[in-house]
């Protein structure tokens, strides 16, 4: 009998702590630009003002005990909770999308636990220091200075922890005076459980489980996985170059060349000639190490001290590279400052590394996938934008009363009763008419209700009675309730509705 | 590194040896167990300290966390935190804030309760409630009653009257509903011709020579079905004796009757055994006088009031 893996390693394994090496480079520039914009728009968007008639001056407020949620211009009623399917559809074909063509670009870009981790990490470094700094720290006893720089490190995590929950709250309730309310004890119950309680997700989160998060806990993480084609573009290592016949090896002549690009970049760049020089010594000591068999990559790790996930991209794509791209710019750094061509860890598809002729990395379009849900993403967020700008300034659901289905009058006609609930959706009070066609006019009794005006965003119920003689009714199967706003005969809308008689069930 | 794993993990034992040789493995609980266990233990203390726990001889700890309350008489009561106090002071907030309705509704008049859109609101989905809780058990959830026992309130026929007074008047007094059995004092041909004569009036097949000599039973002091009745056979609705000519039946099952025959035979059955069983309750001093207003106004708009 075998054992399965699980026992042979035993189901709990033990965090190995991350140190990762900050880099300079492409990615880390994307990467910073993301979360300084996604920032800005987290942390600001509850504090823009946006004039109202009768609602708070909030451009962004999810207002639950209103039953509305204020977007800027736009008033959204649990009536259009379409809109969130189709916006959680779109997302959702997005993400296949993309992870189709360039891989995991939601994990290594822009999902909150990248962002907040790699937020978490650089308050780690500037108040612990690089990376070789941080290592000896943390193998220091626990004395005055590993406390210090610990201590203020896992305070400001909390902070930030805290104004991230903070900020979330803010989209639900007027801002400014949650701030005043949180502080001063007169906040709702709700207010403190969230803040607490996202304060302690995030910093547990991006503070202390990072890596793990992805690794071990989320599933778009895996199920990205199964979206890979051979075409798809990931962060790969080029095995083939650097590996060549012999393994990597370290170089140990080139020093100079590293201090002297150092020299030059701090001037504004390298000098035309220097590049020559650096590019043409490179191309000389990287046909010395062809000539002996050795590979490009010179074993110095630094693509290995970079990974946020804590593993080496060089032993083939891995269900825990998150696709962050870091260890893209350290290695170019590297082969930059040695003069060798970039590019030994790219983005580059599994089909054109495994080809016997390489070509340059691109985007592969055209696969049906891609296509089809290229298509689908168009398609559904053209019918969100058709929604959303077509939508009718009022909302109108009529029922019919049940109990009974159908009422027999005294003169043998039948009676059937409907409920009908208007919801003003425009920003001022309308009045409403309610008509019908296709029967006699006097059928129609609206009570006292000849008319109906409906404050904004308020409801209002009429009940409609129609009677019909015995033999309209049992020719008369459907006919339509029109509802009118008064003074835009061109928004009225018909609703058609059942008509039931003793001769005709259901 | 599956294989550094396996040997850094050879399992220790507990140090204790019996009988020579005979020792014990030690495989403590993973730390992340111990620790959420501990933090249980924690979570227990504090919990123990805001809610009720522990009994005491015949009492108990009530715990820091109170509920406060304001009762229909005004006054604040306070009790440590329990389930009930915790129902109480939930059907107190909800009559609180169903009172400025219920205040509304007896300062206004029938007639601006159902004209106002707001007040038609609040009678639409609070007299729903109070329907469904006091009435529904006879007059059924849509007030549709059941031919043969309770009246439909949807609706045009009124036995007392379908104006908001005399809804009222019905439901704070309530009614009785009576005729006499009239196979004492008839005989069953006598029955069969006023049936057939009842029959004749709301336009049912009939047999028109019995019909003919139940006309003069009904109009004469043999059956004197007038007295209640009235001439013209459309009813009293000072004692609630119902409109004969229309199609609206309550104790005569006649929509339901197979044939002509049939529907005449469900009239003789109720002109022969009389009635005795019509009885509404009286809902005054059950219900408050703004629900019962609130009902008025809900049964007059299901559909039949005049
Ligand atoms: S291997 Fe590490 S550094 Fe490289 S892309 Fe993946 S997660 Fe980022
Ligand atoms: S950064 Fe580049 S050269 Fe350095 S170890 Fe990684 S792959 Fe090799």
């Amino acid at each position: 009998m075998q054992t399965g893996l699980e026992d042979q390693l035993g189901l709990y394994q033990k965090r190995i702590p991350i140190f990762t090496r900050s880099v300079k480079g492409r990615f880390r520039r994307f990467k910073t630009s993301v979360l300084v914009l996604a920032y800005a728009m987290y942390f600001l968007l509850p504090w823009i003002p946006w004039a109202r008639l009768d609602a708070p001056a909030q451009a962004l407020l999810f207002d639950l005990p209103g039953r509305q949620f204020l977007i800027f211009g736009l008033t959204v009623y649990p009536q259009n909770i379409i809109w969130l399917a189709f916006l959680l559809i779109i997302a959702a074909i997005l993400l296949f999308f993309v992870t189709g063509l360039v891989g995991r670009a939601f994990c290594g870009y822009f999902c909150f636990q990248t962002v907040w981790t790699d937020f978490f990490i650089w308050i780690e470094k500037s108040i612990q220091g690089e990376r070789p700094t941080r290592v000896r720290l943390f193998r220091q006893p626990w004395d005055r200075e590993k406390i210090i720089k610990v201590g203020s490190t896992h305070a400001l995590w909390l902070l930030v922890s805290f104004w991230t929950g903070l900020s979330f709250v803010a989209y639900f309730t007027y801002a400014p005076q949650l701030v005043l309310d949180f502080f001063s004890g007169r906040a709702a119950d709700a207010a403190y459980i969230t803040t607490g309680l996202l304060t302690l997700t995030t910093y547990v989160a991006a503070g202390l489980m990072r890596e793990q998060v992805c690794t071990y806990i989320c599933p778009y993480g895996r199920f990205q996985s199964v979206m890979y084609e051979p075409q798809t573009l990931a962060v790969h290592y080029d095995a083939k170059r650097g590996e060549n016949v012999h393994g990597r090896a370290a170089v140990r002549a080139g020093r100079g060349i590293v201090t002297e690009r150092r020299h030059d970049r701090a001037e504004g760049g390298i000098s035309a000639e220097r590049r020559l020089i650096n590019l043409t010594t490179g191309a000389r000591a990287l046909a010395e190490r062809h000539e002996k068999g050795l590979g490009d990559c010179i074993d110095c790790g630094l693509c290995v001290q970079v990974c946020p996930a804590g593993i080496d991209i060089r032993e083939g794509l891995q269900y825990r590279c998150i696709s962050c791209g870091l260890c893209i710019d350290a290695c170019n750094t590297i082969m930059d400052s040695f003069g060798f061509p970039r590019g030994l860890i790219r983005y580059d598809s599994e089909s054109n590394l495994a080809a016997a002729t390489r070509t340059p990395p691109r985007l592969h379009w055209l696969g049906l996938k891609t296509l089809g849900y290229g298509a689908a993403l168009i398609l559904m967020s053209g019918l969100l934008a058709y929604s959303i700008s077509s939508q009718d300034s009022f909302d109108r659901a009529v029922s019919q009363i049940r109990q009974p289905l159908y009422v027999v009058l005294s003169n043998n006609d039948i009676r059937n009763r409907y409920q009908v609930r208007i919801t003003n959706k425009a920003a001022q009070e309308q009045t409403y008419f309610i008509s019908a066609t296709d029967i006699p006019a006097d059928a129609l009794d609206l009570g006292g209700f000849s008319e109906i005006s409906i404050k904004p965003g308020h409801s209002g119920l009429v009940q409609v009675s129609v009677h019909l003689p015995p033999a309209l009714a049992s020719k008369t199967e459907r006919f339509n309730l029109v509802i009118t706003p008064k003074g835009k005969p061109a928004e009225a809308r018909s609703e058609s509705v059942h008509f039931d008689s003793p001769n005709r069930r259901p | 590194m599956s294989e550094q794993k396996l040997q850094s993990q050879t399992v220790q034992t507990t140090g204790h040896a019996w009988d020579g040789d005979l020792q014990e493995y030690n495989n403590p609980l993973p730390a992340w167990w111990v620790y959420t266990f501990y933090v249980t233990v924690v979570f227990a203390i504090v919990y123990w300290t805001i809610y009720p726990s522990w009994p005491i001889g015949k009492g108990w700890i009530g715990g820091a966390s109170n509920i406060t309350y304001v009762n229909s008489a005004g006054e604040t009561k306070t009790h440590s935190w329990n389930t009930r106090a915790l129902l109480v002071k939930d059907l107190n907030e909800a009559a609180a804030a169903q009172k400025p309705y219920f205040d509304k509704v007896s300062s206004m008049s029938y007639e601006q309760i159902a004209k106002d859109p707001e007040m038609n609101g609040f009678i639409i989905s609070a007299g729903k409630s109070l329907f469904a809780d006091n009435c529904a058990a006879c007059h059924q959830s849509g007030g549709q009653g059941v031919v043969g026992f309770f009246p439909n309130l949807t609706d045009d026929d009124w036995l007392y009257g379908g104006s908001f007074d005399k809804i009222h008047e019905t439901l704070l007094g309530g009614r009785r509903g009576y005729m006499p059995t009239f196979s004492e004092v008839l005989s069953g041909e006598q029955i069969d011709q006023l049936a057939n004569y009842v029959a004749s009036l709301s336009g049912i097949g009939h047999d028109a020579t019995k019909a003919s000599a139940g006309n003069v039973l009904f109009h004469t002091d043999t059956a004197a079905c007038f007295y209640c009745h009235a001439v013209d056979a459309k009813g009293r609705k000072d004692i609630g004796a119902p409109n004969l000519t229309d199609n609206i039946w309550l104790w005569a099952n006649v929509p339901a009757a197979q044939g002509d025959a049939g529907k005449v035979a469900a009239i003789r059955g109720v002109i022969s055994g009389g009635l005795n069983k019509g009885v509404m309750p009286a809902w005054a001093g059950r219900l408050s006088t703004e629900q019962i207003k609130v009902l008025t106004v809900y049964v007059h708009e299901l559909g039949g009031g005049q």
